[in-house]
C-alpha cells in the first residue's frame, strides 16, 4: 500500500494546438538565431490566429517580421533568405492565399536542390491554415494538400493533434528542405494531453511516418489533419457495435508513409481513406492507387473506399457548408458499407 | 618563380629601359605572380592573372612601353532621386583593362559557341545568350566583390561565368553532361555558383529572391549587398513592385538592376511599358540609368550603387540600357520585330568589346597585337571546353532520382511505371 501510495503520477498537461506550435517555434527560434518568422501579422498583431502570440515581444523586429499583403513577393523574399542560409519560417494566413506565391513555393522552393544538382539547398518552412474552416465560404476553405503533395522536391506535413503540431513543426524547422505544414484553423483552439516526452525541447515527430492512432482488426481508416478526430468518434461508435477500426494518423502527404497504411490493410483486409479535400486526384485516390500497386492488393476483401470533401466549391449556408465535409456519419456509413453490414 | 627571376634579369639587363619604367614593370610583374598565389585560395577561375603574368614578360621581351593606366571620360548617369551620381571619369589600369577584354571576349565567344553547338543539336531545349551585353556582366562584377550576392533569369550564362564558374562546365551544362556545373540536371537556366543563384527561369521570380538574399546579407550583418537583375520584359511583373516595396520598407542592401536590351522577346519596350523609364519605376527607390555598352559606366555606376547600399540606405535601382545581338533565343531570329540595319549599327557603333579595345590601344593601354594574342587564347580556351562539352558522357540514368531532398538518408523514387524505382541520394 505504501508503495503504490508512494508513486507519483505526473497529470498529464492539456495543451492546445495554437500553443503546441506556438512553443514549437518558440522552442527553434531560441536554438537557433538564423530561424525567423515572416507574414501578414504574426509580429505586433500576435498572429491572425494568435499562434505566433508573444513571440515578437520575445525576438524583436529582427526576427518576427509583418509584411504588407503581398504574398508573392514575401514568399521570393523568404525564398532566397533560405538560399543565402537563413532558416524561414514563411506564413501564409490560410493556404488558399498561397496561390498568389505558389510559383515561388514550387518553382523556387521545391525543385532548386535538384535544378542545382545538389548545390543550392532551400530551409524554408511554409505553414498556416489549411482547408475548411466555419462559414468563411468558398475562397476560403480550399484544402491544399494534393497540390502541393503532388510536387516532388517538397515536404508535406498536415498535424492532426498538439503533440503532432509541436512535433512537425520543429521536425519542418530543422529539415534543411522546403516544408509545407497545414494546419486547421478549427483545431487551433482544441486541446489534447501532451505526454512527457513532448514537453522536451528536441521533442520532434518525425517526418514521414504515419502514426496508428487506435489499433483495430476489421478496418483500416486512414486519414490526416481534423477529420483523423471525426474517424476515432466513429471508431467509438462502431466498437459499441462490436467493430473494430484501426485509425491511421498519416501525419505525413509528402513522402506518405505506405507501409505503415499497407501492413494495416494487410491485416485487416479493409480501407476507408478519409480526408477534407476534394475527391477528384486527392490524397484517397492516391493511397488506393498505391495499394493496387503494391503487396496489400490481395489482402483486401472489398474495394478501397474514399471519404472526401463533396466535390464542390464550398457554399456558406451552415446546411450546405456541414454536407460538403465528411461528416462523422458519413464515414461510418463507408466503414459499413466495405465491411459489407 | 623562375619566370620572374628570369624577367627581372632581363630588366636589369635591358639597357633601352628607363629604369622607372621597369621599375614599374617588376613591380607589376610582382604583384601579378601575388595574385596568382591568391587564386589557389578559391578566387574564381575567371580571375587568375597568370595570363596577364604570361603578357607581361612577354612585353618585357618586346621592349614595348605600355601606360599603367589612363583616365577616361564616361557618360554621365541620369539621375532620380539622387543628389549625386557616380563620377563622370575613371581611371582603368592596364591590369584592369586586359583582364575586362578577356573576360569580355570569354563570354562573347562563349556564347557563339553555344550558337554553333545549338545549332548542330548538341544543345536542347531553351538557349538565350548574351552577346552584345557582355559589358553588364564583366563591368557588373568588376564594381563588386565576390563575397557579395547575384542573381539573375535566364539569359545568364555570362554572369555565370563572371561569378567564377569555368566555360567547361558551363558548356557542359548546356549539353547536358555529367561534367555541367549542375551535373545536366539544370541545363541552361538553372547554373549555380557560390553566391550566385542562378539562371531562373519564370521571369520576375527571381527579383523578391534577390530582394530575400539581401535580407540575410542585413540579418547577418556582413555589409555585403544583393545585386537582382531583370529585363525589360520583367520590369513589368507586378512581384518585382512588391519587391521594391519591402526593399525600401525594410532597407535591404538591394540593388535591383533592370537590363534594358529594348525587346522584352518580340516585344518593343514602348509596346510594353506605359513609362520605358525603368530606372524610375521603382518610384520611392533612388535610381540611375546607365550606358550598358560602356564597361566602365557599368563599373563606376556599381560601385556608386553598391557603396549606396552598404552604407546602410536601402535599396537602389539602375538601368543598364543594353543591347543583344541575337534574338530572344535560338528559336527567335531576332529579326521579325527588329531590323537588321539596327543591329547593324548597335555592332559597328556601341560593340562593348569594341569600346574597350579602342580606348586601351588609342591610351596605349595595350597593343593590337597583344588584344589579338587574347583572342586567339580564348578562342582555343573556348574549344577545348566545347570539345569537352561535347565528349563528356551524359549523366548516369542511375543518378536521375538524385538531389530530391538536401541531406536526407536515400530512398526510392518512382520511375515511368511501378515496377520503375530509382534511388535517391541527397
Amino acid at each position: 500500500m505504501a508503495a503504490v501510495s508512494g508513486l507519483v503520477r505526473r497529470p498529464l498537461r492539456q495543451v492546445t494546438v495554437r500553443d503546441a506550435i506556438n512553443q514549437g517555434m518558440d522552442e527553434e527560434l531560441e536554438r537557433d538565431e538564423k530561424v525567423f518568422l515572416l507574414g501578414e501579422e504574426v509580429a505586433q498583431y500576435d498572429g491572425a490566429y494568435k499562434v505566433s502570440r508573444g513571440l515578437w515581444k520575445k525576438y524583436g523586429d529582427k526576427r518576427i517580421i509583418d509584411t504588407p499583403i503581398s504574398e508573392m513577393g514575401f514568399a521570393g523574399i523568404a525564398v532566397g533568405a533560405a538560399m543565402a542560409g537563413l532558416r524561414p519560417i514563411c506564413e501564409f494566413m490560410t493556404f488558399n492565399f498561397s496561390m498568389q506565391a505558389i510559383d515561388q513555393v514550387i518553382n523556387s522552393a521545391a525543385k532548386t536542390y535538384y535544378m542545382s544538382g545538389g548545390l543550392q539547398s532551400v530551409p524554408i518552412v511554409f505553414r498556416g491554415p489549411n482547408g475548411a474552416s466555419a462559414g468563411v465560404a468558398a475562397q476560403h476553405s480550399q484544402c491544399f494538400a494534393a497540390w502541393y503533395g503532388h510536387c516532388p522536391g517538397l515536404k508535406v506535413v498536415s498535424p492532426w493533434n498538439s503533440e503532432d503540431a509541436k512535433g512537425l513543426i520543429k521536425s519542418a524547422i530543422r529539415d534543411n528542405n522546403p516544408v509545407v505544414v497545414l494546419e486547421n484553423e478549427l483545431m487551433y483552439g482544441v486541446p489534447f494531453e501532451f505526454p512527457p516526452e513532448a514537453q522536451s525541447k528536441d521533442f520532434l515527430v518525425p517526418i514521414g511516418k504515419a502514426k496508428i492512432e487506435r489499433q483495430g482488426t476489421h478496418i483500416t481508416v486512414v486519414s490526416h489533419s481534423r477529420p483523423v478526430g471525426h474517424c476515432l468518434e466513429a471508431a467509438a461508435v462502431l466498437s459499441k457495435e462490436g467493430v473494430e477500426c484501426e485509425v491511421i494518423n498519416m501525419r505525413t502527404i509528402r513522402p506518405m508513409d505506405m507501409e505503415t497504411i499497407e501492413a494495416s490493410v494487410m491485416k485487416t483486409n479493409h480501407l476507408v481513406t478519409v480526408e477534407g479535400g476534394w475527391p477528384q486526384f486527392g490524397v484517397g485516390a492516391e493511397i488506393c492507387a498505391r495499394i493496387m500497386e503494391g503487396p496489400a492488393f490481395n489482402f483486401l476483401d472489398a474495394p478501397a473506399v474514399r471519404v472526401t470533401g463533396a466535390d464542390v466549391p464550398m457554399p456558406y449556408a451552415k446546411i450546405l457548408e456541414d454536407n460538403s465535409i465528411p461528416q462523422v456519419k458519413d464515414i461510418i456509413f463507408a466503414i459499413k458499407k466495405t465491411l459489407n453490414i | 618563380m623562375r619566370k620572374m627571376l628570369a624577367a627581372v634579369s632581363r630588366v636589369l639587363s635591358g639597357a633601352s629601359q628607363k629604369p622607372s619604367h621597369g621599375l614599374a614593370l617588376l613591380s607589376s610583374l610582382v604583384s601579378n605572380s601575388r595574385l596568382k598565389q591568391s587564386s589557389h585560395f578559391g578566387l574564381p577561375k575567371c580571375w587568375d592573372y597568370s595570363h596577364s603574368l604570361k603578357q607581361a614578360s612577354r612585353v618585357l621581351v618586346a621592349s614595348r612601353n605600355f601606360a599603367n593606366d589612363a583616365t577616361f571620360e564616361i557618360k554621365k548617369c541620369d539621375l532620380h532621386r539622387l543628389e549625386e551620381g557616380p563620377p563622370v571619369t575613371t581611371v582603368l589600369t592596364r591590369e584592369d583593362g586586359l583582364k575586362y577584354y578577356r573576360m569580355m571576349q570569354t563570354v562573347r565567344r562563349m556564347e557563339l559557341k553555344a550558337d554553333q553547338l545549338y545549332k548542330q543539336k548538341i544543345i536542347r531545349g531553351f538557349c538565350h545568350l548574351c552577346d552584345g551585353q557582355e559589358a553588364c556582366c564583366v563591368g557588373l562584377e568588376a564594381g563588386i566583390n565576390p563575397t557579395d550576392h547575384l542573381i539573375t533569369a535566364y539569359r545568364a550564362h555570362g554572369f555565370t561565368f563572371t561569378r567564377g564558374l569555368s566555360v567547361r562546365e558551363i558548356l557542359a551544362e548546356l549539353t547536358g553532361r555529367k561534367g555541367g556545373c549542375a551535373k545536366g540536371k539544370g541545363g541552361s537556366m538553372h547554373m549555380y555558383a557560390k553566391n550566385f543563384y542562378g539562371g531562373n527561369g519564370i521571369v520576375g521570380a527571381q527579383v523578391p529572391l534577390g530582394a530575400g538574399i539581401a535580407l540575410a546579407c542585413k540579418y547577418n550583418g556582413k555589409d555585403e549587398v544583393c545585386l537582382t537583375l531583370y529585363g525589360d520584359g520583367a520590369a513589368n511583373q507586378g512581384q518585382i513592385f512588391e519587391a521594391y516595396n519591402m526593399a525600401a520598407l525594410w532597407k535591404l542592401p538591394c540593388i535591383f538592376i533592370c537590363e534594358n536590351n529594348r525587346y522584352g522577346m518580340g516585344t518593343s519596350v514602348e509596346r510594353a511599358a506605359a513609362s520605358t523609364d525603368y530606372y524610375k519605376r521603382g518610384d520611392f527607390i533612388p535610381g540611375l540609368r546607365v550606358d550598358g555598352m560602356d564597361i566602365l559606366c557599368v563599373r563606376e555606376a556599381t560601385r556608386f550603387a553598391a557603396a549606396y547600399c552598404r552604407s546602410g540606405k536601402g535599396p537602389i535601382l539602375m538601368e543598364l540600357q543594353t543591347y543583344r545581338y541575337h534574338g530572344h533565343s535560338m528559336s527567335d531570329p531576332g529579326v521579325s520585330y527588329r531590323t537588321r540595319e539596327e543591329i547593324q549599327e548597335v555592332r559597328s557603333k556601341s560593340d562593348p568589346i569594341m569600346l574597350l579595345k579602342d580606348r586601351m590601344v588609342n591610351s596605349n593601354l595595350a597593343s593590337v597585337e597583344e588584344l589579338k594574342e587574347i583572342d586567339v587564347e580564348v578562342r582555343k580556351e573556348i574549344e577545348d571546353a566545347a570539345q569537352f562539352a561535347t565528349a563528356d558522357p551524359e549523366p548516369p540514368l542511375e543518378e536521375l532520382g538524385y538531389h530530391i531532398y538536401s541531406s536526407d538518408p536515400p530512398f526510392e523514387v518512382r520511375g515511368a511505371n511501378q515496377w520503375i524505382k530509382f534511388k535517391s541520394v541527397s
